[in-house]
């Protein structure tokens, strides 16, 4: 690096493990509190006895098998939909001409700024009308057609060469097949990088599954939690903290075991 | 055979706007319509109210405080999410042991769920025995209760959102500074340029359209994150931190006053829409692009 001096070393080292620090803390709390017994939340003695029954309580106390299955179901229908639905869409709007195309894709560039997320009452009234309410498909339904699947799968699929099009059609390919025998294969990375994205997001979602879900058939892990951890529900911090990180710990360990697609994935879902 | 072309495409498009139309383009449409329209309510019909709602709206203390609240939270969320993050990716942007771990640690909040670690930094915030009680104690400090005062409830509420929101930017600044090639700084070095200059003169330059990108995200969020809110305050105390979408949410689902929350929605879009495009096409003239 240019110009630096050991001061300006230990001055930035210094401060950014202390950034780092702070940033990490609040993992590192929910962690010292989930394994020991209530006595120790708020006092840190390095002799603490170790316990698991923080996660035995909560586990016992809401039904989060049934939390954590709903979940599951939700992130995996939103993201099966998402990419048959986003893929189909990307590919009309980087290879085919056809009337109508500026309008139609700035249709879907509103959607970056104008999301379903606040879009609250009305898709309520919809779900209602379609007889939905509380059930696991309207948690997903309103994020199925994502404006920036589309836009990132388009940015992909326009840098493919035309030359492997025609290659394709020559062994007589069809629109569809070329679709799905050249372009999806070479997208995959960047629907791996939407994937991440999407499961993380929807995971960790809460406003609109709260407002749709009113059983325990249909809520999602978040919701759940927050029914489970309100404070003035007597619940212990250590029972709430082994909660949140129960519902936290498949993104996290998704995360440390995969750091370095994960980073690379939120990267390249970021490069417009 | 144009024409089939035209047809596959239209064809391939149809589902995808089926969803998008009948969830995003549809509803911002009817809120506009049933913001001009009173809340029907059992027997009594909806009647058109013309500006009725954003007269009320005028009127309407918690309104203003929810503005109020929503222009201070984005004023401190959005520049204070930017620079820590711009921050964090020149930090964890050179190779030195336990650069990973720092990497690691800035990233962590994003695949956390806010709904949950509003509950470990309520712990935080909390009067007597939380952690930053515990440390004013040892300095000497009486105790504080951030959360539960109206002139720090905000402050406490934006803090969580940029320790969320820093380390999810700070991969796209990294993205970027990654793209710098190694020969310019190579050509600074030589010209004797010092690392605030070079910073000044060629990474900031570079780095702008991701700027422009982060920005964007950062304003958006600011308006849309509010799960935490739900955890900590319930936009109180006395609504001192109620933002405009959790006040959304209690008037069309707390007090099922739908009308007055598509005023509100409207409003809430027109913000975004404003912000949004404004941004863009202010930025654009300085964004250096290839």
């Amino acid at each position: 690096m240019i110009g630096e001096t050991l001061f300006d070393r230990v001055l930035i080292r210094g401060g950014g493990a202390l950034l780092a620090f702070v940033w990490i803390l609040p993992l590192l709390y929910a962690i010292w509190a989930a394994f020991h017994p209530a006595a120790f939340e708020a006092r840190f003695d390095l002799t603490a006895p170790l316990t698991l029954d923080n996660f035995a309580s909560a586990w016992s106390q809401a039904p989060f098998a049934r939390y954590f299955l709903n979940t599951i179901l939700l992130v995996t229908m939103i993201l099966v939909a998402q990419l048959v639905l986003c893929t189909l869409a990307a590919f009309a709007f980087a290879r085919l001409e056809f009337p109508g195309k500026t309008i139609l894709f700035t249709l879907i560039l509103m959607q970056l700024l104008v999301m379903p997320d606040i879009l609250l009452v009305e898709n309520y009234k919809t779900m209602r009308a379609l007889g939905l309410v509380d059930t696991i498909i309207a948690i997903g339904l309103p994020y199925f057609a994502s404006g920036f699947a589309i836009f990132l799968l388009r940015q992909t699929f326009m840098t493919i060469p035309r030359e492997l099009d025609d290659a394709a059609r020559v062994e007589g390919c069809s629109l569809l097949g070329l679709l799905w025998r050249v372009y999806v294969p070479l997208g995959k990375p960047a629907m791996l990088a939407f994937g991440l994205v999407s499961v993380s997001h929807h995971w960790n979602n809460f406003l609109w599954p709260l407002i749709i879900t009113n059983s325990v058939e249909t809520r999602p892990l978040t919701v759940g939690l927050s029914i489970f951890a309100t404070t003035d529900s007597g619940t212990a911090w250590a029972v709430i903290n082994a909660a949140t990180l129960m519902t936290s710990a498949p993104l996290l360990l998704g995360f440390l075991l995969f750091q370095r697609q994960f980073v690379q994935s939120f990267m390249r879902a970021g490069i417009k | 055979m144009n024409r089939r072309t035209w047809i596959h495409a239209w064809l391939m498009l149809l589902p995808a706007f089926v969803f998008l139309i009948a969830f995003t383009h549809l509803p911002a449409v009817t809120t506009l319509i049933d913001s001009f329209w009173t809340t029907g309510k059992g027997r009594r019909a909806a009647v058109f109210t013309g500006l009725g709602n954003y007269r009320k709206m005028l009127e309407d203390p918690i309104f203003i405080k929810a503005m109020v609240n929503s222009a201070v939270y984005a004023a401190i969320t959005i520049p204070a999410s930017i620079l820590l993050s711009l921050a964090m990716a020149l930090l964890v942007h050179r190779s030195f042991r336990g650069v990973s771990l720092m990497r690691m640690a800035f990233f962590t909040p994003t695949v956390l769920p806010l709904i949950a670690v509003a509950n470990i930094w309520l712990f935080f915030y909390a009067p007597g025995f939380g952690l930053i009680d515990q440390i004013r104690l040892v300095v000497g400090l009486p105790s504080a209760n951030y959360v539960g005062q109206p002139d720090t409830a905000l402050y406490a509420v934006a803090a969580v959102t940029i320790w969320k929101e820093a380390g999810f930017f700070m991969i796209f600044f990294l993205a970027a500074l990654q793209t710098i090639p190694q020969s310019l700084r190579e050509a600074a070095a030589i010209e004797g340029c010092g690392r605030w200059t070079f910073f000044r003169l060629v990474t900031l330059p570079l780095i702008m359209p991701t700027t422009l990108f982060v920005s964007v995200n950062a304003v958006i969020n600011a308006f849309r994150l509010v799960d935490h809110v739900f955890v900590m305050t319930k936009g109180g105390p006395d609504s001192a931190t109620m933002l405009l979408l959790y006040y959304i949410f209690e008037t069309g689902f707390r007090f099922w006053d739908t009308a007055y929350a598509a005023a509100l929605t409207v409003v809430l879009i027109a913000i975004l829409s404003v912000v949004g495009i404004g941004q863009f096409f202010l930025a654009d003239r300085r964004v250096h692009y290839k």
